[in-house]
């Protein structure tokens, strides 16, 4: 018998982001979609950023999770069109990065506030971090450095 | 409109391709070398954008071809005569801000190329521009703010910015100039007719030259050769050395 797919999307959201493990593939919007072909299972992912290292090891991981469940044939479909756009991040995934220290992307451009002690008296020190997807700010009044996720 | 040629299409793309690949590859000599921490990893951060973006046009570009290459072989198999980059992404670093200004007057063009090639003719086109042009736009922002940040900084950094343009401007022609296979592309909705990507990167090229307190040299010259392949500079086959060695050695070796 073969899973739902409504269960297959739970698996999935427990399946965490390599780089930032507090959020899911799922929550961060980069699983477009779950279907059957047949027998094979085919999940449409897109990647964050066009060069971004960790979308060989996303595709890996979420192909190690379903064969977990014991789905035997899974096809993993890269799919960059229409591209990521941070608005896909889910609102439990908003809320899990900022209680990690990464202060979520905003259409404003910079981050709200702080996430360590919710100042908003923050400034940009570089527009890139230590992953794609990041920039470093950091907060003028406890003065500690940290990730923003970039908008875009 | 017109039947894309596909020999046209596969030079076209591999345009797209290896002016990512080889700036790319650039852009990473620089990875631990950089002046401070942040440019370090806002430049590892850049190139790896631009190598993302190659793996794109360069794997569309050897589906086109239908040879049964892959974007690796277009890549690291091919030699000097058959890159078709422009000729200012292959030119050497220099110091960090003639590699900004490099930079810079690359992402104004690339900016408005993709922007306008979200609505190619061609769909997997315009999905590879739409990828691509979101992380543009962080390129040029930040490359913009860096030289004018230099241009206008101190009298040392000054003149460093003024020399990278003098020597890097007469690259920028090439960009704008069209041949046949633009013509081609132009004509079939593919990509837009270059000379018209113009007015809007002149536009933003000399506001930032202009804050930078950055004066453009005079004359129209443009030295050409790199996009339709007749003329490399040096530079490129010794940058192919480093980039191309392993599969050179060892054809086909994978991990």
């Amino acid at each position: 018998m073969k899973p739902a797919a409504e269960e297959i999307w739970t698996w999935l959201d427990e399946v965490p982001d390599p780089e930032i493990p507090v959020i899911s593939v799922v929550d961060l919007g980069i699983v477009r979609g779950v279907a059957w072909e047949g027998d094979t299972l085919e999940v449409a992912v897109t990647p964050t950023y066009s060069g971004c290292p960790a979308t060989s090891v996303i595709a890996m991981d979420i192909e190690t999770a379903l064969r977990d469940r014991g789905i035997g044939a899974v096809r993993i479909k890269t799919q960059i069109s229409p591209p990521w756009t941070t608005d896909w991040l889910s609102d439990k995934g908003r809320e899990k990065l900022m209680d990690y220290g990464i202060a979520p992307p905003r259409a404003a451009g910079g981050p709200e506030c702080c996430p360590r002690c919710k100042s908003t008296d923050v400034k940009r020190i570089s527009q890139f971090g230590s992953t794609p997807c990041k920039a470093q700010w950091r907060c003028s009044d406890c003065l500690e450095p940290f990730d923003y996720f970039k908008c875009i | 409109m017109t039947q894309v040629d596909q020999g046209q299409l596969f030079e076209f793309l591999c345009r797209m391709g290896d002016n990512t690949l080889v700036l790319g590859h650039r852009v990473s000599e620089w990875c631990g070398h950089a002046p401070v921490l942040e440019e370090d990893i806002a430049l590892a951060n850049t190139a790896l954008d631009l190598i993302g973006q190659t793996q794109m046009w360069l794997g569309l570009a050897a589906e086109v071809e239908g040879k049964g290459r892959s974007a690796d072989d277009l890549a690291m198999r091919r030699d000097v005569w058959d890159f078709r980059n422009v000729l200012l992404v292959e030119q050497p670093n220099g110091d960090f801000g003639q590699t900004m200004m490099r930079q810079f007057l690359f992402d104004a063009w690339h900016l408005e190329m993709l922007k306008a090639l979200t609505g190619s003719s061609n769909e997997q086109v315009a999905a590879i521009a739409a990828k691509a042009v979101k992380e543009v736009m962080y390129h040029v922002e930040r490359s913009g703010d860096t030289v004018i940040g230099l241009g206008d900084g101190t009298s040392e950094s000054h003149k460093r910015m003024q020399k990278a343009l003098d020597l890097l401007w007469p690259y920028v022609g090439e960009m704008f100039v069209a041949d046949a296979v633009d013509a081609a592309m132009a004509e079939a909705g593919v990509a837009p007719d270059l000379a018209e990507l113009r007015t809007a990167c002149d536009a933003r090229v000399g506001a930032v030259l202009a804050e930078a307190t950055l004066a453009i040299p005079e004359g129209g010259f443009a030295h050409k050769g790199g996009k339709t392949g007749v003329q490399h500079s040096e530079h490129l086959g010794h940058l192919l050395t480093q980039m191309q060695w392993l599969q050179r050695a060892y054809p086909g070796a994978t991990w």
